[in-house]
C-alpha cells in the first residue's frame, strides 16, 4: 500500500472510532437521564399511595400526610403580603429594576448577570407577581405571524445555561418589537443560572408581551425543580426569602402558555403530540390547574375502592382521601385533560409508526410519522417544532420534514457533548438553522481530548448507576455462573446488564471500559466494582442499607423536601419514621423497624429530635479510585 | 460429533457477531426505524474494528444500498454483508509498525518529523485525498505549534494511548 494511503486509511479509522465513542457517551448520558425521569414518574405513585394509606396510620402520622397535601390547597397569594414585606437594603449593589419595566431593565439585568450578580428577592418577587398578572390574561396557545420584515426566532431548552442565552442574544440580537422570540420551555433546572435565565425571560416578556413568547416545558413544574436543581439553587441564593419565591413560582408556572401557533401553520410546543391530541380541547382547558406531572387528578368519590395500579406507568389513580374530599371538583382537571397536557410536554417523536407509551421517561408517548401526519392535517397545520431532547447538532429534522427538534443548551451533558441551535422563521421561506457551542476555554481542545472528557464523565455516571444496583446485578451474574468461577460469557453479561439496569445501551461495545475481559472473551463480572464504592456516612451501617439509600436518594430528597413545608431543611424524627415506613412498604425495600430507628438516630446529628436531611443525603456519594 | 460441536460453535459465534453489529448500528439509528444515513456507514464499519479504504467502502455501500438509492441503508441489508466481512476478517486494521514505516517512507531524510506543509501536500494530493475538514482535524491534534511540524513517533504513541 502506498505510504500516503496507509496514513489516510489509519487516520480515517481512528477518526471514526472517536465519532463512535462520542455517540456511545451521548447514548449513556441520554438513557440515564431518561431513566431518572421515569423514576420521577414512579414517585407519583408513591404520593398517591401515601395519600391512600395515611387514613390507616396513627393520628400523628396522618398529620404528616395532611401537611403534605395541605400545601396543595393554597389561597390566592397576596402581593402586598409578599413583596411589601421584603425590603431592599441601601447596601445592595445589584441591579435595581424600575416598574413599569422597559428595555433598560433588560440591559441592566444582562449586564449584572454577566458579572455574576444576584437579583434581590424583592425584585424577583415583583417580577413574578407582574408576570403572573400578565400571563393570566393569555390564552393557552398564542397566535403569532411572521411578516416580510419580521422574522421569528425559536429557541429550545436552555436549562439554566446562561452563557447559551447570552450567546444567542449576541448572535441574534436582543428581543424587541422587530425581533420576536419564542422560548420553548425548560428554561430551568440542571444548569446553575436557572434564576437568571428565568428573570431575563420574564422581564423581556413583561417589556414585550406581544413579541416575547414563553411556552411551558416539563421542567416548569415545582416538583421537577425539587429533583433537578432549581429549588436547590433558589434556596441557596435566597436564604431568607427563597420560600416565598418558590410559592409564587409554582403558580407562575401554571400560567405559562402551553404553546404557540405561527402563521396558522406551525405548532410550537415543548414535547410532542399523541394520537389523541385534540387542539379543540386544549384551547379550552384551564391550564393553571395543571400543577405538576406528579400530581394527577384524583377522584373525590370516597365510595369507590382503591385500585392502585403500581405496575402501570402513568397518572391518575382513583382513591379516597380526606384532603381530596374537601377539594372541589372544579379545582382539578379531568383525567383526559390532564393527559392531553402531559402528552404535549413529555412526548418524543420516533421512527416507528403508531403511538406507544414513552417507557424511557415514564410519561407522554412515542409518536410515529403517521401520527404526526394525521394530527397536523386534522388541525390544518404543516409543521411541528418541539424541543425536549438533546441533539448533537442542536437540532434535528424528522418525520419527513414535518417535525423539527430544537435544543439550545450546548455542552448539555459535558463539555463538547453537543451544539446548541435556534431557528429563524422568515415570511414565505424555509426555516434557517443557526448552531453554536459555548466553550469555557478560549481555544477548543482537539477532538480526541473532548471525546475523552465526555467518555470519562459518561462512564462515571454509568458506574454509579451500576453501584446503585450492585446487589441485583451480582445476583443476576451469579445465576449464570454455574461453575462459580467469577466469570461468565460476554453475551450473558450484556443480557444481565440490560435487564437489571433497564438501559438500552450497546453493552458489548462498552464492555471493555466497564469490566475485565480475559483472552477467552469471558467477563470477570466483579471487576467492575473494584474501583468504586459508596462512602459510608456511618461506619456501622450495613452495605445493603447504604446501597438502598444511595439508589433512592433522589426520591428521598424530594419526599423530604415536600414534607419540609417551611423549607427549613429539618424534619422531625416522627415525620421521618412515618415517611420511611410508607416508603419501605411501597418500594419493597426490606429494612426493618429497628434499622429505621437506628438510621433516624444516626441522622439526628444534633441530638435534638430533628433531622437535617440535606446533610445526610450529601453524605452518600460514590468514591472512584 | 466433532462436526456438530464445530457447527454449534460457529453458530454461537455468528449469533454473537449479529448482536455486536446490531448494537453498533443502533447507536447511529437516530429515528429507531432500523435505518442509518449512508454517510454514517463508514463510521459504523470502522467502529467494529475494520479498516476499509475509501474505495473498499464505496464497494461495500454499493452492495448494501437499495436498488434506487434513498440515502439510507437498512439493517436487513447491512447485517449479512457486515457479518461476512467480520468472519472473513476483511479490511484488517493497520498495525502501528506499518504506520510508522509509512511515515518513514515520506521522510527519507530520517529527520523524525514532517513539516506541516509536507503533511498537507501528501494527505491532500496523494492516495485517497483528505477533505479540508479531515485535514484540519488531523492538523489540530498532530502539529506542534512551535515547530509547525509533526513528530510522527510521538504522534503515533499518543494516539495509541488514547485508543486504549
Amino acid at each position: 500500500m502506498k505510504a500516503a494511503l496507509v496514513i489516510q486509511n489509519w487516520y480515517r479509522r481512528y477518526r471514526a472510532r472517536l465519532t463512535a465513542r462520542q455517540h456511545y457517551a451521548l447514548a449513556i448520558f441520554q438513557s440515564v437521564e431518561y431513566a431518572d425521569e421515569q423514576g420521577q414518574m414512579q414517585l407519583s405513585n408513591f404520593f398517591s399511595y401515601m395519600l391512600e394509606n395515611y387514613g390507616k396510620t396513627r393520628k400523628e402520622d396522618s398529620a404528616v400526610v395532611t401537611r403534605l397535601f395541605e400545601s396543595t390547597m393554597r389561597e390566592n397569594k397576596d402581593r402586598q403580603e409578599y413583596v411589601g414585606l421584603v425590603e431592599v437594603p441601601d447596601s445592595y449593589d445589584g441591579p435595581r429594576l424600575h416598574f413599569p419595566l422597559t428595555s433598560n431593565d433588560i440591559d441592566l439585568l444582562l449586564q449584572a448577570f454577566k458579572q455574576q450578580q444576584i437579583l434581590h428577592a424583592h425584585y424577583v418577587l415583583e417580577v413574578l407577581f407582574e408576570a403572573r398578572k400578565v400571563l393570566k390574561q393569555m390564552p393557552n396557545f398564542t397566535h403569532i405571524r411572521t411578516f416580510p420584515s419580521k422574522d421569528i426566532t425559536v429557541c429550545g431548552d436552555l436549562h439554566g445555561k446562561l452563557d447559551d442565552l447570552l450567546l444567542i442574544f449576541y448572535k441574534n440580537g436582543l428581543p424587541s418589537e422587530n425581533n420576536p422570540y419564542v422560548f420553548n420551555g425548560d428554561f430551568v433546572d440542571r444548569g446553575g443560572n436557572s434564576m437568571e435565565i428565568l428573570m431575563i425571560l420574564l422581564v423581556s416578556f413583561l417589556v414585550y408581551p406581544t413579541d416575547l413568547h414563553l411556552n411551558r416545558g416539563n421542567h416548569e413544574d415545582f416538583m421537577m425543580n425539587l429533583r433537578y436543581g432549581f429549588t436547590r439553587e433558589i434556596l441557596h441564593k435566597y436564604k431568607l426569602h427563597g420560600r416565598k419565591i418558590l410559592q409564587i413560582l409554582e403558580e407562575v408556572y401554571t400560567w405559562l402558555p402551553i404553546g404557540t401557533i405561527i402563521d396558522n401553520e406551525i405548532l410550537v410546543i415543548h414535547g410532542g403530540i399523541s394520537e389523541s391530541t385534540d387542539l379543540n380541547t386544549l384551547h379550552k382547558i384551564q391550564r393553571n390547574k395543571m400543577r405538576s406531572v406528579l400530581m394527577p387528578p384524583m377522584s373525590i368519590n370516597q365510595e369507590h375502592s382503591i385500585d392502585l395500579r403500581k405496575n402501570k406507568i402513568g397518572p391518575s389513580t382513583a382513591m379516597p382521601g380526606k384532603a381530596e374530599s374537601e377539594k372541589l371538583p372544579s379545582e382539578q382537571l379531568t383525567k383526559h385533560e390532564w393527559e392531553q397536557i402531559i402528552d404535549l410536554l413529555w412526548s418524543d417523536p420516533r421512527g416507528r409508526k403508531g403511538c406507544y407509551p414513552n417507557t424511557s421517561r415514564g410519561g407522554g408517548c412515542y409518536f410515529g410519522p403517521d401520527v404526526t401526519s394525521r394530527i397536523l392535517s386534522k388541525n390544518q397545520l404543516k409543521m411541528l417544532i418541539r424541543s425536549h431532547e438533546c441533539k448533537p447538532d442542536g437540532y434535528e429534522i424528522c418525520h419527513d420534514g414535518k417535525v423539527i427538534t430544537v435544543f439550545s443548551a450546548s455542552n448539555y451533558y459535558e463539555e463538547g457533548s453537543n451544539r446548541g441551535a435556534y431557528i429563524r422563521l422568515s415570511y414565505g421561506s424555509t426555516p434557517q438553522f443557526f448552531q453554536y457551542q459555548v466553550t469555557s476555554t478560549s481555544c477548543l481542545s482537539p477532538l480526541h481530548q473532548r471525546v475523552s472528557a465526555m467518555e470519562f464523565s459518561a462512564f462515571r455516571i454509568l458506574k454509579e448507576r451500576m453501584l446503585s444496583r450492585k446487589t441485583d446485578l451480582i445476583n443476576a451474574f451469579q445465576l449464570r455462573d454455574y461453575s462459580r468461577s467469577g466469570r461468565i460469557s460476554l453475551a450473558q453479561w450484556a443480557f444481565s446488564m440490560e435487564s437489571i439496569l433497564g438501559l438500552n445501551l450497546p453493552w458489548r461495545s462498552l464492555s471493555s471500559q466497564l469490566v475485565n475481559i480475559d483472552h477467552d472473551g469471558n467477563v470477570d463480572y466483579m471487576s467492575s466494582f473494584e474501583d468504586v464504592h459508596i462512602e459510608k456516612p456511618v461506619k456501622e451501617m450495613k452495605s445493603s442499607i447504604i446501597e438502598t439509600l444511595y439508589r433512592y436518594r433522589s426520591d428521598l430528597e424530594i419526599i423530604f423536601n415536600v414534607i419540609d413545608t417551611d423549607h427549613s431543611g429539618l424534619i422531625s424524627m416522627d415525620e421521618f419514621r412515618t415517611m420511611w415506613k410508607l416508603f419501605n412498604t411501597h418500594y419493597n425495600v426490606h429494612i426493618d423497624d429497628s434499622q429505621i430507628d437506628e438510621l433516624a438516630n444516626t441522622m439526628d446529628f444534633n441530638k435534638d429530635g430533628s433531622i437535617d436531611f440535606n446533610e445526610f443525603l450529601k453524605a452518600f456519594y460514590v468514591v472512584h479510585k | 460429533m466433532a462436526e456438530e460441536k464445530e457447527r454449534e460453535g460457529t453458530e454461537a459465534i455468528v449469533a454473537d457477531l449479529h448482536k455486536k453489529i446490531k448494537e453498533a448500528f443502533e447507536v447511529f439509528d437516530h429515528e429507531t426505524n432500523n435505518t442509518v444515513d449512508v454517510r454514517e456507514i463508514g463510521t459504523i464499519i470502522r467502529s467494529l474494528g475494520c479498516c476499509p479504504t475509501e474505495g473498499e467502502l464505496h464497494d461495500f455501500i454499493a452492495e448494501v444500498e437499495e436498488e434506487e438509492p434513498t440515502g439510507y441503508i437498512r439493517f436487513e441489508k447491512f447485517l449479512p454483508v457486515m457479518t461476512k466481512a467480520l468472519l472473513e476478517r476483511k479490511y484488517r486494521p493497520i498495525g502501528e509498525d506499518v504506520l510508522l514505516r509509512a511515515f518513514e517512507v515520506l521522510d527519507p531524510a530520517k529527520r523524525g518529523f514532517l513539516t506541516k506543509d509536507e503533511l498537507i501536500k501528501y494527505m491532500t494530493e496523494e492516495g485517497e485525498p483528505f477533505s479540508q475538514e479531515e485535514m484540519e482535524e488531523m492538523l489540530s491534534a498532530a502539529i506542534d505549534p512551535e515547530s509547525n511540524a509533526i513528530n510522527y513517533r510521538d504522534y503515533i504513541a499518543m494516539m495509541v494511548i488514547d485508543e486504549n
